[in-house]
């Protein structure tokens, strides 16, 4: 049960920690100053809520025992973290894309969360929920003056939401342990706000003068472990100082 | 200077400095006053954003969670710290995208220091406890200084900058005590740092043109080589509890001075790399004109939302 | 296109009970991006708990020019200061 509930914990946590780090590699390269300073707001509540998922994860594991073991010292397959939030900051428009289609799965999610029978998880999302709505506005704000912008930002936007949508429908994946811990009363049923996740997007694409995007054909794999190619880059730099020296402290 | 009234409007305006009251926007000021702060408040502001990258570098490498949201924050810093100051210059009739096209033409300058290179995880311990050292030592007097929104933006950017110089030297402290391996790491960084670091000061006095005028504005409260003796007298000691080798052979305690005395700085080098041939001048400069033009089509796109938005308001 | 976000000011109050304080400026298409940005630039340590922002060019300012007539005739109005008054020793608090 303890193996179960660390493998859970990851899926959750490998989502913000990879999302993470591609809003870190922005960081003085935004569009403004302004907007440069709020992509790193969303970065550094993504990983603080990491960092407390792993602390947790820490305790119920007997190879990994440290947060930082845990975010560092993986083989890619161990990583379960959705595809979508590795996909590469290509343009602005990717960015704001990437983020929005994930902050409203995250919303719902941890508000889901705050239900679980675990009282460190519900701990977790108390404190989340207020970040994540917050990120949920700014990203849906964006989504919003971008499509009703001038026309080469519709057409950017647009195109980065077209490219990213076969990456939604993973989000709702439910692997036998997200299954598990659904029946112990500790995970989220992502098939109850499925829909709801769906109309929410729709809605803002239409105010956004965007078009949702009809494609059913979708990708998978990230929740087990099978990433896209972007991944090896995102883990070199991400473990490269844990890998080049090994065991000592920073 | 022929017209008398001016003359006496000029006057003026140096007692209200000496009896220590501030400038404000508004106020009348000498064209030479605005001009000078345009330039020194712009640079400053410029420097704080290229900062950014030498940092930021190290942003997805960090070597624990800890260690990265601490770089993050203190990169984001940077860059709020660069905007409180643009907002200042602006508060002086020239506008930040002015500031920028200066920066990018290569018509301003920033600080030399951002030219070198991060290309190690010690650098970045390096960077805050030494470069932000001196930028701490170069600022608290500006807090004081004569134009208000600058001593305004200077207090905040003191405040919020106090946990950047204890962030890197916790870094170093870290990698000194650490295996042989990090301690060589952390000694290296501090030998390619340490140079730089005394030559943020500026020439020498002796070379200084700006000083006497920045003293009667406040600008400056100490001179280039009063300030870089202050640096070097608090810096030895933290070197030395931790066990680093400043690489002067030259250092040497004065009981008669109390103060350091140390070798010759190579000013060639300096200059070098202030007339754009650093190690990565033009790096840092791409990357800023590439982040602005990248960013174009987003800000035009929100102004015209903004805009679109506005008229239907009207309509209604 | 190319044309500039404007500018904004920003007044932050630190908690309830105190007024909104002027915090600083910054740049932003609409009103509302000027709170999130405001949010954002001046409150990560926790500094606010209610943001006002309010376009810069909206401001109306008094010239420095006129602080002669604007301001000098209330240095002369002593008597509307407690000190002008005289009071017996004995009375303490007034």
């Amino acid at each position: 049960m303890k193996q179960d509930l660390y493998t859970y914990i990851l899926g959750i946590a490998d989502n913000n920690l990879i999302l993470g780090q591609r809003l870190g590699e922005l960081c003085g390269h935004g569009p403004s100053l302004e907007t440069d300073i709020a992509c790193t707001n969303i970065s550094l509540d993504l990983l603080g809520q990491v960092r407390s998922y792993y602390q947790y994860a820490a305790q119920l594991n007997e190879r990994l025992t440290s947060e930082d073991q845990i975010a560092f010292m993986r083989t890619e397959r161990e990583y379960l973290n959705v595809l979508l939030v590795e996909q590469p900051n290509t343009n602005f428009a990717y960015t704001i894309a990437r983020q929005f289609l994930y902050d409203i799965f995250h919303k719902l999610f941890i508000q889901n969360l705050q239900n679980s029978t675990d009282q460190t998880l519900v701990a977790i999302a108390n404190k989340a929920i207020k970040e994540v709505s917050y990120h949920q506005r700014f990203s849906s704000d964006w989504i919003v003056r971008l499509g009703d912008g001038t026309d080469e930002s519709h057409e950017k936007i647009q195109t980065a939401i077209d490219d990213l949508w076969t990456y939604t429908n993973e989000l709702f994946q439910l692997t036998p342990n997200d299954e598990q811990m659904i029946k112990a009363g500790k995970g989220v049923n992502t098939a109850l706000f499925k829909d709801t996740y769906y109309a929410q997007i729709n809605s803002i694409l239409n105010e956004a003068t965007l078009a949702t995007p009809q494609s059913k054909w979708f990708q998978k794999g990230g929740k087990e472990g099978i990433h896209t190619e972007h991944m090896g880059y995102i883990l070199s730099d991400l473990q490269y100082m844990q890998r080049t020296y090994p065991n000592m402290e920073w | 200077m022929n017209d008398p009234q001016q003359a006496i409007r000029e006057k003026q305006f140096e007692a209200k400095i000496a009896r220590d009251e501030k400038i404000e926007p508004k106020d009348w000021m000498p064209e030479k006053y605005r001009q000078t702060h345009i330039r020194q408040i712009s640079q400053h502001a410029h420097s704080e954003v290229v900062g950014m990258l030498p940092e930021g570098n190290w942003i997805t490498r960090a070597p624990t969670l800890r260690r990265k949201v601490a770089l993050l924050a203190k990169v984001q810093d940077e860059a709020g710290h660069g905007l409180y100051l643009y907002a200042a210059c602006e508060t002086l009739g020239v506008s930040r995208d002015e500031l920028y096209e200066q920066l990018h033409s290569g018509k301003a300058k920033y600080s030399s220091i951002f030219n070198y290179p991060t290309i190690t995880w010690a650098d970045i311990g390096a960077i805050g406890w030494l470069v932000d050292g001196a930028a701490i030592i170069n600022q608290v007097p500006l807090c004081n200084t004569s134009y208000g929104p600058y001593a305004r933006a200077m207090i905040r950017v003191c405040k919020e900058e106090s946990f950047h110089q204890r962030q890197g030297y916790e870094i170093m402290m870290k990698l000194a005590n650490g295996t042989p391996e990090q301690k060589a790491m952390a000694q290296d960084a501090l030998n390619r740092w340490w140079w730089p670091s005394l030559m943020m000061f500026g020439p020498t006095d002796a070379e200084s043109v700006h000083t006497e005028q920045s003293m009667k504005w406040k600008l400056k409260r100490k001179s280039n080589d009063e300030l870089r003796q202050q640096f070097i007298d608090q810096t030895v000691p933290q070197a030395e509890l931790i066990g680093l080798t400043i690489p002067d052979p030259d250092l040497k305690w004065n009981e008669a001075r109390q103060s350091y005395d140390f070798g010759p700085i190579d000013w060639d080098e300096f200059w070098q790399v202030v007339k754009g041939h650093g190690p990565c001048n033009k790096e840092r400069m791409n990357a800023r004109v590439s982040a602005w033009k990248e960013g174009e089509w987003v800000r035009d796109a929100a102004m015209c939302y903004a805009e679109k938005k506005a008229a239907k308001k009207e309509v209604v | 296109m190319k044309k500039n976000w404007p500018l904004w000011e920003v007044f932050v109050r630190s908690k309830n009970g105190l007024e909104h304080r002027h915090f600083g400026s910054l740049h932003a298409a609409d009103a509302e991006m000027a709170l999130e940005n405001a949010r954002d630039v001046y409150t990560r340590r926790n500094e606010g708990v209610s943001i006002w922002v309010v376009e810069s060019k909206n401001i109306t300012a008094s010239n420095p020019e006129n602080n002669g007539e604007l301001f000098e005739p209330a240095q002369n109005k002593i008597y509307r200061h407690p000190t002008f008054y005289d009071l017996p020793d004995e009375v303490k608090h007034m």
